[in-house]
């Protein structure tokens, strides 16, 4: 299994916190994007725009790293602290 | 550099600069080769034209609503603070950052040094800041008299940033 969170816009345009998928071995971030996408076809989202930023293991990463079981994984738009 | 000597904190109360003065000489035992101490504040500025041009917003700004990554931020801020401290030999070193509804006016985030020289003071401040705002999850949400929208960022910031790297 994995652990998908999202935050901030994302979070609210899937109407989600956080929930857990099955785990594909081999499938990309990319990939799982798009999975996560076609769980929610109710609640359009950027989870798929080329903003949307990715972390594994509460580090940023590229959307082609392929996730082991297990993980947490985070979508969620470009940071705006400070 | 005494890991005692790297504070971050992620909090939604405020803070006060002059306690946290107190804290950041404290931290490294009265440390007799700190020869200057730079700080940075940010804060909620009134500032309605917050929004990306074209996006609509109703009413005046009354505060920020920021979220953050729990697990995450805390590791990014730390990374920051031990990177700055490496490039400009830091004796200490202090960030905190707010979460939550923050009302106009009130603080948002500290960053806070103490180094030998000046030079260094100014610049690991400023390299902690701008790698804060690109790095660290946090997300401003900007609340209106009438309603609510989530900031965009900003390429200036990320050109900033990018400026460490040439």
């Amino acid at each position: 299994m994995l652990s998908v969170k999202y935050f901030a816009s994302l979070r609210e345009q899937l109407g989600c916190n956080s929930e857990r998928v099955e785990f594909v071995a081999g499938e990309t971030l990319a990939q799982l994007a798009g999975r996560l996408a076609s769980l929610h076809t109710g609640s359009p989202s950027d989870l798929q725009h080329p903003t949307t930023r990715c972390a594994v293991n509460q580090q940023v990463v590229e959307l082609t790293v392929v996730p082991f079981d297990g993980d947490e994984i985070a979508f969620f738009p470009p940071v705006t602290g400070g | 550099m005494p890991s005692k000597a790297i504070f971050v904190s992620v909090q939604a109360h405020n803070f006060c600069l002059n306690e946290q003065q107190q804290a950041l000489f404290e931290s490294c035992n009265a440390n007799a080769e700190v020869g200057a101490a730079a700080s940075f504040v940010g804060l909620v500025r009134a500032e309605n034209n917050i929004m990306e041009t074209g996006q609509s917003h109703s009413g005046e700004l009354r505060a920020l609503y920021i979220e953050h990554y729990p697990a995450m931020t805390e590791l990014v801020l730390r990374r920051l603070c031990e990177e700055a401290s490496e490039k400009w030999q830091l004796i200490t070193c202090r960030v905190i950052h707010r979460v939550g509804t923050i009302p106009i006016g009130e603080q948002i985030v500290l960053v806070m040094v103490g180094a030998k020289h000046r030079a260094a003071a100014f610049a690991a401040c400023e390299f902690i800041m701008d790698h804060l705002k690109t790095s660290a999850p946090f997300w401003k949400k900007a609340i209106f008299e009438h309603d609510e929208h989530w900031v965009a960022a900003k390429q200036t910031d990320q050109v900033k940033v990018e400026q460490w790297s040439e």
